[in-house]
């Protein structure tokens, strides 16, 4: 059961994070990462992770790639995009370099390590203790030993919020920032027609 | 099984019986929304003819009953349009995406058992202890919110896929609503965990079940957690469900049909389904965190059958409020639907929320609770005062023009 679920998921997952790259549409993109982020909720909740699973659909896909396709959709740039044109030379090669060196070094450590691989050990997403549940130990973990991590996070993102308001305001009484010199005499060509003589 | 989420009764052997109960259950509470569904349009048009002194529909079936079923079948034999300048695969995959959160969002409500006299609700069936809900995993409340934020999407993507001016309008609008009034919507949800310390909404209907204090006010969430937080979740779920006075996304003058003037035939149907059966399980979602759910004395006869009659009860009250709200006050402006969510809702809750930490802190520690709740009551006003300062100062500044 737990494996016919992880293959499923996993296939979901892959399939969306090819359809990120490979979309020519920005939303159609965004939709395949929805896809992608309900796949990793789902291999989650297989591994008994629920607090986990329905934190990464609420703030990932219900608030994150919400936002994104907002701002999408308010600036219009939902056009589709020439995926012909590679902004980098050889960038979709080395990309595809890469991958196949990563994928190499997996398939190399299944090879080598045989049976080793199979550690064991609990899964770091797993429940520590079966008896108490996920969320207070969840909970408990993060007041009382990483109290200070969170509270700082909570500071940093208080800190970026500010900054935002700061930087979106526009102070209109500033005086507008006056064109260098070195484009205001270039040459013979004024960069605002005089009127002709005579012509009102 | 477990790991699905499922009955935490059932896990352990699982045999034919805990199959056919969970089929059961299932096809029990698809048919239930569907009906409730049904009956709710019904319901919403004849009221609101009350109110408007017309009579509403009155010809399919006794008192109209059945007018929504043929306005369904009569949606299944309309063309199917599909505009020149739409996305087509977006904009078929956008209704269903409406519909599908609006079905698994009830999933976690529990609509009966027993919980008179120390009862946990619990049923026989087939031999097997089950309650009465399609499932109780532990994150619960959580899942509802999940989905409601999930929700959005039908809507943003209707209105981006239709190639159209209005409903990527509508679109936009209502994104922005949905996603500002969740936030309110989930500061009003904690203040409900942080009193019954559970998640699970089996154990959150428990919690508010008994005699309750003095014998005859009951143990409501509603009482429990100072009203505050009912009034906010109220006040935000109809901004949630786009419901009127907060219907901006559908206000016709301005925006036609909104997201989905484009849409025709089933297509329409199924948003407009959607929207009241976000409405019937809103109520029932407010029943359960702050009314005790089906929780309720059981009078004669077997217990788990009050339960459902309580939770009919106390939903169909909150539905009816839903369209007396409805039909009694008029759309708010777009900023005031903003200010009322930035501005006042959310501050609120937080407020509260911070409030009623303390005094569970309080409680614990043995501390004074009056002096305590006074001293976070002094600091929760002087954090008020100083958001009306900045908002005044803010608006003194915008009109002077000195920043836009």
């Amino acid at each position: 059961m737990e494996t016919v679920v992880f293959i499923v998921s996993a296939l979901i997952v892959l399939a969306g994070g090819l359809g990120v790259v490979s979309s020519r549409n920005p939303v159609h993109a965004a939709l395949s990462l929805i896809a992608t982020l309900f796949g990793i909720a789902v291999l989650f909740l297989n591994l008994g992770a629920q607090l986990l699973a329905v934190v990464q659909v609420i703030v990932y896909t219900g608030a994150i790639v919400v936002l994104i396709l907002f701002v999408m959709m308010l600036l219009g740039v939902d056009r589709e995009e020439d995926l012909e044109t590679e902004p980098l030379v050889g960038q979709r090669l080395l990309a595809g370099l890469i991958g196949l060196l990563f994928l190499g070094a997996v398939l190399a450590v299944i090879v080598i390590g045989r049976e080793a691989i199979v550690t064991g050990t609990q899964s770091v997403t797993g429940a520590i203790s079966p008896t108490i549940s996920n969320i207070s130990q969840i909970g408990t973990a993060l007041f009382t030993t990483y109290v200070f991590a969170l509270e700082i996070t909570a500071g940093l993102l208080t800190i970026a919020v500010v900054g935002a308001v700061v930087l979106s305001r526009r102070p209109n009484d500033l005086a507008p920032i006056p064109e260098p010199e070195s484009m205001i005499n270039m040459g013979d060509e004024p960069l605002t027609a005089i009127p002709e003589e005579g012509a009102h | 099984m477990n790991m699905l989420g499922g009955d935490p009764l059932l896990s352990g052997q699982i045999d034919l019986a805990v199959v056919l109960i969970v089929l059961l259950k299932v096809v029990a509470v698809f048919a239930f929304l569907l009906v409730a569904t049904m009956l709710m349009i019904w319901f919403e048009r004849k009221v609101v003819s009350d109110f408007q002194n017309r009579v509403g529909p009155n010809t399919a079936g006794p008192f109209g009953i059945l007018q929504t079923l043929a306005d369904g079948i009569k949606f299944f034999f309309k063309e199917d349009l599909i505009p020149d300048r739409a996305e087509r695969r977006v904009f078929i995959l956008a209704p269903l995406l409406t519909v599908v959160p609006a079905f698994l969002l009830f999933t976690i409500v529990p609509f009966g058992g027993d919980f008179s006299n120390g009862h946990d609700g619990s049923v026989e069936l087939f031999g097997h202890t089950t309650y009465l809900q399609l499932a109780d995993p532990a994150i619960g409340i959580l899942f509802a919110l999940a989905m409601s934020s999930i929700a959005v999407y039908g809507v943003m993507l209707a209105g981006w896929s239709s190639g159209s001016k209005y409903p990527l309008l509508g679109s936009v609008r209502a994104s922005a609503q949905m996603v500002s009034y969740e936030a309110a919507l989930g500061l009003s949800v904690c203040a409900v965990v942080l009193t019954t310390g559970t998640l699970s909404t089996h154990g959150i209907v428990v919690a508010q079940a008994g005699s309750g204090w003095g014998g005859f006010i009951p143990h409501w969430n509603l009482i429990a957690t100072g009203f505050v937080p009912f009034v906010v979740f109220l006040l935000a779920s109809q901004a949630e469900l786009n419901r009127p006075p907060f219907d901006l996304v559908e206000a016709e003058q301005e925006l036609v049909g909104s997201y989905h003037t484009e849409y025709s035939s089933i297509r329409f149907a199924l948003f407009f389904v959607a929207e009241f059966m976000n409405s019937v399980t809103m109520a029932a979602i407010i029943v359960t965190l702050f009314l005790g759910g089906p929780a309720g004395p059981a009078l004669l006869g077997p217990g788990w059958l009050w339960g459902i009659i309580w939770f009919l009860l106390k939903m169909t009250a909150f539905l009816f409020l839903f369209v007396w709200v409805r039909s009694t006050l008029p759309r708010v402006r777009y900023d005031q639907l903003m200010d009322l969510g930035w501005k006042v809702l959310i501050p609120l809750s937080l407020g509260w929320l911070l409030l009623l930490a303390t005094f569970w802190v309080a409680r614990d520690q043995h501390w004074n609770g009056f002096v305590t709740v006074g001293l976070g009551a002094v600091v929760g006003l002087t954090g008020y005062g100083l958001l009306k300062g900045a908002i005044a100062t803010s608006k003194a500044r915008r009109l002077e023009g000195v920043v836009d």
